[in-house]
């Protein structure tokens, strides 16, 4: 099988560490040679910040390049567009409805781009949740990230079983049954 | 076959500490090098700490490898300027027990001042250095580099880079080997380093270089793989995974030692093939050697001695390959921040309205150089703000400094920031100096220090009495004070910036992550109240954002409840919650 590049982006804070625990606990479960990438550091106090995860018969990089995404999970829209040109012409792209000024915006040395979606869906499959209003009706609005998980699950080749039974291993005991929760409801949002 | 496990390149240096039998760990914190020693204390057999700087992890680990017993010290690139002292000596010295140092370091400046190449340090110190390319060798070639350490009676340096130290990948677990201490025998020749003694351990260094020349050609950590036999290339580390990558076809000779460079091996290898390669991240330290032994190589010429290298960038380089992508979009960038409810924020905000400049030091604080703080003029190294503030003062006269502060964190005061205050004093200089005390090492990841009160281990600890250590090295004037205490450190800060004698404010408030419970307090802008005049926006905290129709508003889910906002409303618009 080909090598398959997932991404994971965001903003420092965002709990991308926790979802790429989750898909290597997923891929390394099925078997796979997988290979992970993260940022510490600096660069995670409020800035963006991107997670690679590869797997496969053999996974050399352990980075993934422009146009070899095949899912690119975004937990904000303008690291969306930041990172879309990392995406593959037939990839998809799951993203959290939510806007995070970043600094320059906040002290108005540049404007927020509008219409993010769109301009994302003229080359791409854009899959959009507005993931924290999902996760406060569930009552913690912190498992909305869980939530953006379960859409992109939709578009990879694991079974819902293995997904569930990987977040159950991966994240804290008292938060099991929620995490779990958010899963499906993200797994089931057409 | 025993257990596999997905580990970060930190966690399998760890791991192979422990298996190699390691009994002694020292290390400072510094990205990407800290998660070392956070994963260390998972094993109870190796003692572990955080030294107050990486000059003095080192001596621990010296100590250790003297007295027979196999020791660790670790630490980022810069860190390793700290402790080049006792490295170059401990060069000459040798080991009894196994010494090795694992030095990370970061090309592409994720977290960083520089982009220096240890493997340049490390033959400087004529030191072997070996560089694994994923984390299954991180662990393996920690084991290894014990055994050569006691083989050729040397510190051996592991190099790492921030891709290798934080991507994880398969590790196959072994158990620890069961390794007993070396006697110690005392031996003034070896272990006490006037120049006398020097001189002779100096011959014995130079002929350990050439054996590793010669032996390095059949270490197994080198290894040789002939494909296509029109391009050949040389490559070790990270860069070998994007080599192999980019270049399936090729023959690749990856090594496992890079410093001394196994001489007869690559030779072979160059004859071999009709167009050589050498692809190394940042400097072109084997392509120099190579080329200087009369091979033809393409190394730098065709690619870049800065950042991090990538499969497409080998293949646009090697193959001239025009990769077809979509460009990137031109978008605001997304610098790293303070966080909502940072302590620095208060005391930036109090400088920037003071108009007062500073000299800045390493840290989260670092931040305090951009928008919309912008006080901090300059960043060097660890403790540098205070020292360099004294140069300035030597250089242009006591009154050129009245606007001048030099800001420091705690951590970094300790690390060697005492030195120079201890020079301030010493030196007859006026300085004013803010210590940020947010009692722990922030940008690392809250790492335990000497003013914490707990060691890495986890044991309750003596506490270091900051403001007791400044009036001990002979400070009349020191002040602590609140850091959300605006009024009161505002009043302070002006006065000392202006007095004839040095001052330091130690201004603390923990760290806004460093408190995990849930927020109690939190401040809402009461949009009746709000004029709209964006004062509150000036420190520039990320919770706070103004809407297309003017209105401001604070983010509850990211309000750390300062009121460092509410301090700032001249309309009492904004109330806590």
């Amino acid at each position: 099988m080909e090598t398959k590049n997932i991404m994971i982006v965001g903003v420092g804070g965002q709990g991308t560490l926790l979802t790429s625990r989750i898909l290597g606990g997923l891929t390394i479960g099925a078997g796979y040679d997988v290979k992970l990438s993260e940022v510490h550091g600096m660069a995670q106090r409020g800035g963006s910040v991107v997670t690679f995860v590869r797997y496969g018969e053999k996974v050399y990089e352990p980075i993934v390049e422009e146009g070899q995404a095949d899912v690119l999970i975004a937990f904000e829209k303008l690291e969306a567009l930041r990172y879309v040109h990392f995406l593959k012409k037939d990839g998809a792209i799951v993203v959290n409805d939510q806007q995070i000024d970043p600094m320059p915006v906040v002290i108005g040395a540049a404007k927020y781009p509008e219409n993010i979606l769109e301009e994302i869906s003229k080359n791409h499959r854009v899959y959009k949740v507005d993931a924290i209003e999902e996760a406060k009706r569930l009552g913690n609005s912190r498992v909305f990230n869980v939530i953006v998980l379960g859409i992109a699950a939709q578009h990879m080749e694991f079974s819902k079983e293995e997904w569930l039974s990987v977040i159950e291993k991966t994240v804290p005991a008292k938060t099991i049954d929620i995490n779990k929760k958010a899963f499906e409801l993200g797994y089931n949002l057409r | 076959m025993s257990e596999k496990v997905l580990m970060l390149g930190n966690e399998a240096f760890a791991r192979g500490a422990y298996e190699a039998g390691c009994k002694v760990s020292a290390a400072y914190p510094g990205t990407p090098s800290t998660e070392i020693s956070e994963n260390i204390i998972k094993y109870k057999e190796i003692y572990s700490e955080w030294s107050p700087n990486e000059k003095v992890a080192m001596e621990v680990a010296v100590g250790a490898s003297i007295i027979g017993v196999r020791a660790l010290a670790s630490m980022k690139h810069v860190g390793l300027n700290v402790a080049a002292d006792p490295l170059f000596t401990a060069s000459y010295i040798g080991v009894t027990g196994g010494l090795v140092a694992i030095i990370a370091d970061d090309p592409g400046l994720y977290s960083s001042q520089n982009e220096q190449d240890t493997r340049a340090v490390a033959r400087a110190a004529k030191i072997p250095v070996l560089e694994p390319s994923d984390s299954a060798e991180a662990k393996e070639f920690v084991k290894f580099a014990f055994d050569l350490s006691e083989k050729y009676d040397t510190p051996v340096i592991v190099r790492s880079t921030t891709r290798l130290s934080h991507s994880q990948g398969l590790v196959e677990l072994g158990d620890r080997v069961d390794i007993q201490d070396k006697p110690y025998v005392r031996d003034a020749a070896k272990n006490v380093m006037m120049p006398g003694n020097a001189k002779g351990r100096h011959l014995l260094v130079e002929s350990r270089e050439k054996a590793l020349i010669n032996d390095s050609c059949d270490f197994p950590i080198n290894t040789v793989e002939y494909k296509d036999k029109k391009i050949g290339v040389i490559t070790s580390g990270i860069p070998y995974q994007y080599v192999k990558e980019a270049l399936p076809e090729a023959s690749v000779l990856k090594l496992g030692i890079v410093n001394p460079l196994p001489r007869k091996l690559i030779e072979d290898f160059a004859s071999k093939v009709d167009t050589l390669y050498v692809i190394e991240e940042l400097d072109p330290i084997i392509e120099e050697q190579v080329k200087s032994w009369g091979i033809k190589a393409i190394g730098k010429d065709i690619l870049t001695v800065q950042g991090e290298y990538s499969a497409n960038m080998i293949r646009r380089a090697v193959k001239g390959e025009e990769i077809s992508i979509l460009p990137a979009t031109d978008i605001p960038n997304r610098p790293p921040i303070l966080c909502p409810g940072c302590p620095h924020r208060s005391v930036y905000t109090i400088l920037k309205k003071l108009k007062i400049r500073a000299a800045g030091d390493i840290g989260c604080y670092t931040l305090g150089a951009v928008a919309p703080l912008g006080v901090v003029d300059t960043t060097i190294c660890m403790g540098a703000s205070i020292s360099s503030l004294h140069g300035m003062e030597k250089a242009k006269g006591k009154d050129y400094i009245k606007d001048w502060v030099a800001v420091i964190g705690d951590g970094t005061f300790l690390h060697t920031g005492i030195n120079s205050l201890m020079n301030m004093v010493y030196n007859k200089g006026t300085g004013t100096v803010l210590i940020l005390d947010n009692s722990t090492t922030g940008m690392t990841g809250h790492q335990d220090h000497a003013a914490t009160g707990k060691t890495l281990m986890g044991e309750a600890t003596y506490s270091v009495d900051l403001e007791k250590l400044c009036r001990a090295v002979g400070v009349q004037q020191v002040h602590v004070i609140n850091a959300f205490d605006t009024k009161n450190l505002e009043k302070t800060i002006k006065e000392a910036v202006v007095a004839d004698e040095i001052v330091v404010i130690i201004a603390q408030a923990p760290c806004a992550l460093l408190d995990k419970s849930p927020v109690t307090k939190q401040y809402a802008i009461d949009q009746e109240k709000c004029k709209k005049c964006g004062l509150c926006m000036k420190p520039g905290c990320p919770a706070i954002t103004k809407r297309e129709n003017g209105d401001i508003e604070i983010n509850d889910t990211m309000c750390n409840g300062c009121g460092l906002c509410a301090d700032q409303c001249r309309f009492d618009a904004i109330k806590s919650i």
